[in-house]
């Protein structure tokens, strides 16, 4: 095998693609596809609740037509990060969605679905052996947080791809994993140096993301070779230059030369990039330094209680020249009344109450270095997070009527100090990250449990791998 | 003296993952790039003052090919706490645009 050729449809499973992309792609004859399907970007909520960013339709759609031209090919297809968060029942959502399609479209195929959710008995394990490493920044973690969290995942490498590609695998579908490790598996299967895998991966999970105007979310495709790979867009009016795929490894990493996996560091120090024709680029030099222990990232969400937020504005110059101290009056006036009606109740540490203020600081906050306000208006968010729903309407409520009449020195006799557009809302739940940690497991696929299942055609039932 | 915004094609910020926030500086041409570059107006430093933070805090990055420079801070509040503003990290840079270079 001289070269193995990689098709990325999107850079997020359910964000789209054009299918006339994807339809010059196939022509190119991948070796396999792989998609991308979550991520911690759209935040915690999603691990938390268990609730996929992208709609359910919208998933079905890009998965429908990269399983229809996957099985057409009879290529492997991999799927990571099922549902956003990668958590178990993430997995089995998205499952269902790929067994419609198959019964729909009357493929037949064989799935393997491996699941990313950490038991807790076995993080707690690991934990007392000191085989749990934070990472920098990173959280407070002990057993009271892996019973707090809602689910924990571990970000799989590229082993459990390629184990459920041994094992016959037609479409592999996994929770949390590495974004690079769905792309860089098969190469690394095949022998190709891991330098150029992993980085040909990074690039790939993005989807057209590392051209130099990308219009909408597109395919992107990679030839991966002994000594180089070449990345180029299938549509013809998306280009890579150097410097574009380049600039794709500053994207959302902290570190754009030294990207760490579960096996080691894709170092980019000493890559080269060569336009190879107006829309296509060459890289060399790329490397991949193996750690000398394996490690997986653990990804956790717990719940912070449930919120409602009001909304209001200030337009009196008095008020917003002294609303630092408007708020604090405020503050005082809501814990007292809260203390009127719960008493013993809620103690004051047991609900957190907090107000944005647009125009002001509302989009920096602390790192604002801004500090006079220089706006003839300002937009408050008053947030009331709490143990329950009910609470936080109530204290929501408390809030909207001690601010709108809150009195200030200039004017006597009853104000209305505030505009609102609406009633509080209530939010429901919310959640919070909680991990920024590395386990160091025995082996890659300890953490990892795959099931393979037969869809579409019989319906066969499950077996263990 | 011109401001960075001017010289810039692109200045961003993102998330680096849930607990850390990352600048990019983004050039079209490497003579401006060079000529921030080589300016020393922008540096760890620069941006550990601009977000008052210890310079040992910022992670700093010149990127030839990429004709970019970088920076990578921790977040105020993590990702989606409840006092984090800006769960995607994308409206952070606005401080960097005004850094004068000769």
């Amino acid at each position: 095998m001289d070269e193995i050729r990689v098709l990325s449809p999107t850079g997020a499973c359910g964000s789209g693609f054009l299918e006339s992309s994807f339809e010059r792609a196939l022509a190119l004859k991948p070796h396999f596809i792989g998609v991308d399907a979550g991520s911690t970007d759209p935040g915690p909520a999603y691990l938390g609740s268990g609730r996929t960013a992208f709609p359910k339709a919208a998933i079905e759609r890009d998965l429908r037509i990269a399983i229809k031209g996957a099985r057409r090919l009879g290529v492997p297809m991999l799927i990571g990060s099922a549902g956003t968060g990668g958590a178990d029942g993430q997995v089995d959502l998205v499952a269902d969605i790929i067994r419609d399609i198959a019964v729909r479209e009357g493929l037949s195929f064989k799935l393997a679905l491996v699941y990313a959710e950490q038991d807790k008995h076995y993080l707690k394990k690991r934990l007392g052996e000191g085989r749990i490493k934070p990472l920098s920044p990173a959280p407070h973690f002990d057993a009271a947080t892996i019973d707090r969290s809602e689910h924990i995942v571990g970000m799989m490498g590229a082993e459990p791809f390629i184990k459920a590609v041994q094992a016959g695998t037609d479409v592999v579908l996994a929770g949390r994993a590495s974004d690079t490790a769905i792309f860089a598996s098969l190469p690394v299967m095949h022998g190709f140096p891991e330098g150029m895998a992993w980085h040909a991966g990074k690039i790939l999970e993005c989807g057209a993301a590392a051209v130099v105007n990308r219009k909408t979310p597109d395919c992107m495709f990679a030839w991966i070779r002994k000594d180089h790979f070449v990345v180029e867009a299938p549509n013809p009016e998306l280009r890579c230059t150097p410097q574009s795929i380049a600039s794709h490894s500053l994207y959302e990493n902290g570190d754009p030369f030294r990207l760490v996996e579960c096996s080691g560091t894709l170092d980019l120090t000493d890559s080269q990039y060569e336009a190879i024709n107006d829309t296509a680029v060459k890289v060399t030099g790329s490397k991949f330094i193996h750690a000398p222990r394996y490690t997986v990232k653990l990804e956790g969400a717990e719940k912070v209680g449930y919120q409602s937020i009001l909304l209001g504005s200030v337009r009196d110059p008095f008020i917003i020249r002294q609303i630092d101290d408007w708020l604090a009056r405020l503050d005082e006036k809501i814990k007292a009344r809260i203390d009127m009606i719960y008493g013993d109740k809620l103690r004051p540490d047991q609900y957190l109450f907090n107000v944005r203020v647009y125009g002001k600081n509302g989009t920096m906050g602390p790192l604002e270095p801004v500090k006079e306000i220089r706006s003839h208006e300002l937009c408050l968010v008053f947030e009331v997070t709490a143990p329950t729903q009910e609470i936080a309407s109530t204290i929501a409520g408390v809030t909207r009527h001690q601010a709108l009449h809150l009195p200030i020195p200039e004017w006597s006799g009853l104000i209305t100090a505030l505009a609102c557009p609406y009633n509080h809302t209530d939010r429901g739940a919310i959640y919070k990250f909680n991990v920024n940690h590395v386990v160091e497991p025995d082996d890659p696929h300890e953490m990892f449990r795959m099931d393979l299942v037969d869809v579409g055609g019989a319906q066969a039932g499950r077996k263990a791998a | 003296m011109t401001q960075l915004a001017e010289l810039a094609r692109l200045i961003r910020s993102k998330n680096a993952g849930p607990f850390e926030l990352t600048f990019d500086i983004m050039f079209d041409d490497a003579e401006r790039y060079e000529r921030v570059k080589q300016s020393g107006r922008i540096s760890r430093e620069v941006v550990a003052n601009l977000y008052s933070l210890p310079s040992s805090d910022v992670k700093f990055f010149f990127c030839d090919h990429a004709r970019a420079i970088k920076a990578t801070i921790p977040r105020p509040y993590f990702q989606g706490d409840p006092l984090d503003s800006d769960s995607h990290g994308g409206q952070q840079y606005a401080p960097l645009m005004g850094i004068e270079i000769p």
